[in-house]
């Protein structure tokens, strides 16, 4: 068996073999392929399986996120869509009428199905990017959406390149905002100043949360998946205690809900009559910080050394547990820019559903911006396209928003599993040969390209 | 094989071969400590008064009256005497044995109860009341780390529970009505159960996804399915989607007469039966059967499991299926048993719950049981303490199921070790 996988040259080369042996030889080839890009030895058992080490299991799965190729993920979109509107078109009434007499008139069931299908979509671009009555303006909106989820989505990506799961950006963004809004609405400082406190404070408030992830996991090895998620939980309900209490309350007022932030706090309006805010242009511009980072400085090197093999990275004097706990501590406050966002300008105010969907919303995000800092801005765009257009989706058609939440993960499926993708779009047959070549050409240069 | 020498594992505790970790006893003694000063010396001056029969009962006993600061000491040197037991014991370098912290944990449990019911406005509770209301409660949970226990222990890191639970309360809700069968509710709720499962399973073993990511997706997937088929299908006719019957409640003649342990061990729906099934099945299979031991093997060192003949990757889908028809069975409770009829995220985030039981509860069946108990309790008092007024905000009731979670995995309450394959995918080769 070794030596068949090893030396795919050996295999003879009749045509496909029991299903499950080619499948489990193109998986071999894949990880082989994962494996040749950073380690020496591009063995077909991938070093992940070989140790009880999970950073270096997610560093493969990085690698094949960040290496898979641009098509598929238009692929993935495009088939994550159609299943949306199959659901769509599955519970839409005029659409089972019809399929009664599918034999008589299939005619009808088309139109019905198509007209199902597309009516909801067309909503949801016109939600979201353009429509004859506003013009582009619903585009705006999408803007403002995806703000904090382009934020947040670039701390998660951060941390998945240094090989690290942050799951819990929602409990980052909950922090900050928290802190951000107290800073907003209790105190009263001049203009420009009063808006970078209320930065500062959230920022440091998501860092805070973030560090503490990356310090119990560089110290005790607690996973950080489980960490950050219970981190969320707790975010959650010191948010909801805070809020019953007479500093976070509106004066008089029982309900949990905070007074506005002050004008002064607020990130100014970028264009009049649309709620994009300066945030925005923050996003954009982490992004390119975020890009700086991982590719042109040195600490950004030693976290992507550390997240593709940390035992390499320690070998080579990288300081690994300063590393986690700083590249936790920078992705809490890149989701804390997010929770600013959110409430120094989108909301204005804090409630206990602040952060909404938008920690978990990110996750998919920067796995669909394949861990990439221009990556995750436009799947922040397009995920802020969705979740704005699912509203004015909802109005029209009454299609529930929960549609989105389908395509996002069908997206991220799609996307983490190339090979399905290229078996729908039938791709696979060519694969198998190329993925051979590809192995022999990783094994005769080492792995280098 | 081209497995090269296992590095060591990045931080796994300090390896103390000479004398067991101090962590226990330190930890007993400051809590212990904690419970003096606390429930001892500032302990409310009231009575709390706990009440052990109900008015209906066979038997009726006297409630428990505990005066709160006297009690509070009483209790608190107990702990003491139990920290002082185990330092004792590790100064003769020995171990503490299993019982104690789990003792230490109900005694401490029992003076925080005292210490809240003695504080609060109303000091008076119904310990049956608050004890069945924490199995009740508990009994999602339970199932829920079951799958948990399964999935892990043959390596695959589950955290689609959430995504499970949801599945089956949906299909339990929307079969059980159309059928107008609870029983064939609950069977469906399995299957959703494990066809969630499936999918993690396909993923992750067959195209090598990372299984936190499907996970993560999966709770993402079905928690949008269910919504849209909610909005779609059950809300609008609600008379014909979404009335479930109830499971019935089928006490157990005399033996749910039993003051106190009666109402919470015979007095259930079929489900609450058939999770102590499902818990003692699962330990005896996992630890005295061939299959256990195969399925622990798989989950510790594939290699090895694979040398001696065993197909990993099978055990390992049929493994996770499985831990998903738990899943999606305790899923069916939220709809089939305590609230009747479904609602968009039903489960409300117990599927993360019955996550952090899994570990506390180290991977093991019977310890996972134990951690859903401890925060069903956690729960109930929860929303008892709403009711009796407590200065304790219940939010922070509700959160320590987590904080004792991080402490867990962070090995301050004893050592915490997942399944060594847990969560890496199998190439053969």
């Amino acid at each position: 068996m070794t030596t068949k996988d090893t030396n795919p040259e050996v295999e003879p080369e009749d045509g496909p073999g029991p299903t499950g042996e080619s499948g489990a030889e193109v998986q071999a080839a894949d990880v082989a392929l994962d494996t040749a890009g950073g380690t020496l030895e591009p063995s077909l058992v991938p070093v992940s399986t070989q140790s009880g080490d999970t950073g270096h299991q997610q560093a493969t799965l990085l690698r094949r996120i960040v290496m898979g190729n641009g098509f598929v993920s238009v692929l993935a979109v495009f088939v994550a869509l159609v299943l949306g509107g199959v659901l769509i078109a599955s519970t839409d009434p005029a659409v089972a009428k019809s399929a009664g007499y599918f034999f008589a008139r299939p005619s009808d069931f088309l139109s019905a199905l198509w007209g199902a299908m597309t009516k909801s979509y067309i909503a949801l671009f016109q939600g979201s990017v353009f429509n004859p009555r506003q013009g582009f303006s619903p585009l705006l909106e999408t803007m403002t959406v995806a703000t904090p989820l382009i934020c947040a989505g670039l701390g998660v990506a951060l941390a998945f390149r240094a090989g690290l799961f942050n799951i819990g950006a929602q409990g980052q963004i909950i922090i900050s905002a928290t802190l951000g809004a107290y800073a907003g609405f209790a105190w009263h400082l001049p203009l420009v100043l009063h808006l970078l406190v209320v930065i500062v404070m959230g920022v440091i408030g998501g860092a805070a949360w973030g560090a503490v992830v990356g310090l119990l996991k560089a110290r005790t090895g607690a996973h950080e998946v489980i960490v950050t998620i219970m981190l969320n939980y707790v975010a959650l309900f010191l948010l909801d205690f805070l809020l019953n209490t007479e500093a976070f309350r509106r004066p008089g007022d029982n309900s949990p809900i905070s007074p506005r932030l002050d004008d002064s706090a607020v990130y100014p309006q970028l264009i009049p009559g649309s709620r994009l805010h300066l945030g925005f242009l923050v996003a954009v511009a982490l992004t390119a910080g975020v890009w700086w980072l991982l590719n042109r400085s040195t600490i950004g090197f030693e976290f992507r050394a550390v997240g593709a093999n940390p035992a390499a990275a320690r070998t080579a004097g990288v300081n690994v547990q300063a590393a986690t706990v700083l590249v936790m501590a920078i992705a809490g406050a890149l989701a804390g820019f997010g929770g600013i966002a959110q409430v120094a300008g989108t909301e204005k105010v804090l409630t206990g559903g602040v952060a909404a969907q938008i920690g978990f919303d990110s996750i998919t995000v920067a796995l669909l911006g394949r861990s990439t800092p221009w990556g995750t801005l436009f799947a922040g765009l397009l995920f802020g396209a969705f979740r704005a257009g699912a509203v004015q989706m909802q109005i029209q058609t009454g299609t529930p928003i929960d549609i989105v939440l389908v395509v996002q993960s069908l997206i991220v499926l799609f996307i983490a599993a190339p090979p399905l993708i290229r078996s729908i779009f039938g791709l696979n047959p060519g694969r198998k040969k190329r993925a051979k070549t590809a192995v022999k050409a990783a094994v005769a240069t080492g792995g280098a390209k | 094989m081209t497995t090269a020498t296992k590095p060591a594992p990045g931080a796994a505790g300090p390896t103390t071969a000479l004398r067991p970790s101090l962590k226990v006893p330190v930890s007993l003694g400051v809590l212990s400590l904690v419970a003096l000063v606390f429930f001892g010396f500032l302990g409310p001056g009231k009575t709390a008064e706990m009440k052990i029969s109900e008015q209906g009962d066979a038997i009726v006993l006297p409630a428990l009256q505990i005066p709160g600061q006297a009690g509070g000491i009483v209790l608190a040197i107990l702990l003491l005497a139990m920290a002082a037991y185990s330092i004792y014991l590790w100064n003769r370098g020995e171990r503490s044995p299993k019982w104690l912290p789990i003792a230490f944990a109900v005694v401490f449990v029992f003076a925080l109860l005292v210490w809240i019911v003695a504080g609060a406005r109303e000091p008076s509770i119904s310990l049956a009341g608050l004890i069945a209301g924490s199995v009740t409660l508990a009994v999602p949970l339970v199932f829920g780390s079951l799958s948990g226990v399964l999935c892990e222990r043959v390596g695959v890191v589950n955290i689609a529970i959430e995504g499970q639970l949801l599945g089956g309360a949906f299909t339990a809700a929307l079969v059980a009505t159309v059928t107008h069968n609870a029983y064939i509710g609950l069977l469906a709720a399995a299957a959703a159960g494990a066809l969630v499962s499936m999918v993690l399973a396909v993923f992750s073993i067959k195209y090598l996804v990372n299984q936190i990511i499907v996970g993560v997706v999966l709770n993402v997937l079905v928690s949008g399915l269910t919504g849209f088929l909610f909005g779609t299908v059950m809300a609008p006719d609600k008379e014909l989607f979404n009335t479930p019957p109830r499971l019935d409640i089928l006490p157990i003649p005399l033996l749910s007469d039993i003051p106190l342990i009666g109402p919470i061990l015979f007095e259930q729906s079929v489900a609450g039966y058939l999770m102590y099934v499902a818990v003692a099945v699962v330990w005896v299979g996992l630890f005295k059967t061939r299959w256990g031991l195969r399925v622990r093997a798989v989950g510790e060192h594939p290699q090895a499991a694979d040398t001696l003949g065993i197909n990993v990757n099978a055990t390992r889908f049929w493994n996770v299926t499985l831990g998903g028809a738990i899943a999606g069975i305790g899923g069916a409770i939220f709809t089939l048993v305590t609230i009747d009829s479904f609602t968009k995220e039903i489960s409300g985030g117990r599927g993360f719950i019955a996550l952090a039981a899994l570990i506390f509860g180290r991977w093991n069946p019977i310890g996972a049981f134990l951690a859903s108990l401890l925060f069903g309790f956690a729960y109930n008092l929860q929303s008892i303490l709403g009711i009796i007024g407590t200065p304790v905000p219940s939010q922070f009731m509700a959160m320590l199921p987590y904080l004792v979670t991080i402490f867990a995995v962070a090995g301050l309450v004893g050592r915490s070790r997942p399944p060594a394959a847990s969560g890496i995918p199998y190439v053969k080769g």
